[in-house]
């Protein structure tokens, strides 16, 4: 189990070092000169030298790449061209954010999505089943960014029952511990701005998590379905046990590994989701910081993003497969 | 024989309620796109002050409204549906040859082109989805060659996939070996027997890629990153009404739903397509 865990971490490092090879290689080709986005334009020459020599651009394109590359495996992103702080900083404070946001969809779409998956493979072709089937069919054709304006316009707007965008109402003054509201908010005992958390929290989670939880049932209920099906569930079956047992403690086991493969996929359409999502509800987290540092040309600060968001993309599906290797113990001996 | 009982059983499936929601729904569009100076009332772009943001009108002029700076909901939505079908054929088309072409020679040829071919693959699918697309843009601008380019980034990669593993198993093939000693180059081969066996597969895959390419350009024209602002789209139209979304429900409503109706349709067109021409597709 270590060696194969550790010959699967090691696979990881040439991929994300072509990944920076390839972010790179695009920094290279995006057209303008770089200097044009640090200095006025009244700049004189000896400015815009000394500015180029500063950030290193005068070096050859090897070394450029070089120090980048090496910076960047120490988490150095440079300073972001627009804040003037360290890219790492500025994703390091929006980063909670961003979490909080991504589990809790998570969370809400297995939570619903597992059960009615099961649910629906356990009466194929009833009322559930074509209702689900349907409603799979709508989540996937579903722009998110139209979902999220339809319920700011209803809920935000119509209704006037929850807050339109942002994290939290200002002036709540919870201490930061975690970085997640809802957390921090009940280490500090302060119920109020657990209530305003979640509030805020209410919209963007469904818009998130709509999709997911309509993959996971499809997932879900073909898997289980698969493995009713199965040998293994007659013999079950007759030996006289009931169709509860047989469903939760046979097929849905056998079922999990198809459905955990599709959540560690699905956790790459979250994060690209997030970037609209954060986005449409004003959301502090990096997917917003993204979109505002591509406004403003901040090239630094869209590289680590990219840079982050990759690896984090990496490192799930990595933990995924180890998941499922301790759940289904033939994959490590293929 | 079989062949054209398998037509049957598709012309069959196109009749069904499913089938025949996407293909009117389909014909409309396409009939929207190609006829758009005609069936638009009144010029996309338009501006009349006086007439921003005007509700709809059952009798009016105005159809589905106006928008912020008073241009004509219905006509941008009608020449809106031009932007999005060829953005989204292109992309899939681009995407389809780029991909059965790499995913044949890598099958084919396999060795050290397969293992260059697919650690590049590995590389790129890497990036969460959409990532690649918007650091394209964001990197080199925008534009209508830059975009297509951004959204096929990684699009190519399930026709490559699907190549791949059918040239690996029809070079093994007995027709093949027998194309082969009789002579046939691999060019011949590759054109006359592998490539007719991928079509109805690659069709299959690219009609679920046209509905993610309209979604992810509509999504990239919503953040800003899609073609200029000045031409009508449905992502920019909902981009344009975020800002007046408390006065002017109708700014977001119509071409949210225009993007919705398409992509539904096109999703329950390849069901029907993956149902009755590719039961294998069919466990996913």
């Amino acid at each position: 189990m270590l060696g194969y865990t550790l010959r699967r971490v090691a696979g990881t490092v040439p991929v994300l070092f072509m990944v920076s090879l390839l972010i790179f290689a695009l920094v290279q080709l995006a057209p303008g000169d770089p200097v044009d986005m640090l200095v006025s334009d009244e700049a004189t020459e000896e400015v815009r030298l000394a500015i180029r020599s500063a950030w290193g651009l005068d070096q050859p394109i090897y070394v450029q790449y070089l120090t980048f590359v090496k910076n960047a495996v120490m988490g150095d992103f440079g300073q972001s061209f627009r804040y003037r702080e360290p890219v790492m900083d500025l994703i390091l404070e929006r980063l909670p954010a961003s979490l909080e946001l991504a589990i809790y969809s998570t969370l809400v779409a297995v939570a619903i999505g597992l059960p009615l998956g099961v649910w629906a493979a356990s009466r194929p072709n009833s009322l559930v089943d074509t209702l689900g089937s349907i409603g799979g069919f709508f989540g996937i054709s579903l722009p998110n960014f139209w979902l999220g304006i339809l319920l700011i316009l209803l809920f935000a707007g119509t209704f006037n029952l929850l807050p339109s965008g942002g994290r939290e109402t200002w002036g709540l003054n919870v201490e930061r511990v975690t970085g997640f509201l809802t957390i921090d908010a009940i280490i500090a005992g302060r119920w109020d701005a657990l209530w305003d958390a979640l509030r805020h929290l209410t919209l963007p989670v469904i818009v998130l998590g709509t999709n997911m939880t309509g993959i996971i049932m499809q997932i879900t209920r073909a898997s289980v379905l698969e493995n009713l099906q199965e040998d293994y569930v007659m013999t079950a079956r007759a030996k006289g046990m009931s169709g509860r047992v047989v469903l939760w403690r046979h097929a849905f086991r056998n079922a999990l590994i198809a459905v955990i493969t599709i959540i560690g996929l699905e956790f790459g359409t979250l994060i690209s989701g997030a970037i609209i999502v954060e986005t449409v509800f004003a959301w502090p987290g990096i997917g917003y910081l993204l979109l505002q540092g591509i406004s403003f040309r901040d090239f630094p600060l869209i590289t680590g993003l990219v840079l982050v968001y990759t690896t984090l993309f990496v490192l799930i599906n990595l933990a995924i497969d180890m998941i499922y290797t301790v759940v289904d113990p033939r994959i490590r001996l293929g | 024989m079989a062949r054209s009982s398998k037509t049957r059983q598709l012309l069959q499936a196109l009749k069904s309620p499913k089938g025949a929601f996407s293909l009117v729904v389909i014909g409309l569009l396409l009939l929207a796109a190609a006829f758009a100076p005609l069936l638009a009332p009144f010029d996309p772009n338009r501006q009349d002050l006086m007439l921003a943001m005007m509700p709809p009108q059952l009798t009016g002029p105005h159809f589905l409204g106006t928008d912020h700076v008073g241009r004509d909901m219905m006509s941008r939505i009608i020449y809106g549906s031009r932007v999005s079908l060829l953005i989204a054929v292109a992309v899939v088309l681009f995407s389809g040859v780029v991909g059965v072409t790499l995913g044949v020679v890598s099958g084919y040829y396999g060795g050290r082109v397969d293992s260059a071919i697919q650690k590049f693959l590995e590389v790129v699918w890497a990036f969460p989805p959409l990532l690649l697309a918007i650091s394209i843009v964001a990197f080199l601008g925008q534009g209508l060659g830059i975009l297509i380019v951004a959204l096929a980034s990684q699009r190519w990669i399930p026709y490559c996939r699907l190549a791949r593993a059918e040239a690996l198993t029809l070079r093994e093939r007995e027709f093949v070996s027998a194309a082969r000693s009789l002579g046939a180059s691999d060019g011949r081969i590759l054109r006359t027997h592998i490539l007719p066996n991928l079509i109805q597969s690659a069709l299959i895959v690219a009609t679920f890629a046209m509905a993610t390419a309209i979604i992810a350009e509509s999504s990239l024209s919503f953040l800003g990153l899609g073609v200029p602002a000045s031409t009508p789209t449905w992502g920019g139209m909902l981009s344009d009404a975020r800002a007046y979304i408390s006065t002017s429900w109708w700014m977001a409503l119509f071409p949210g739903l225009c993007i919705f109706v398409t992509v539904l349709a096109i999703n329950l067109l390849g069901d029907v397509l993956r149902t009755h021409l590719d039961p294998r597709l069919n466990r996913a």
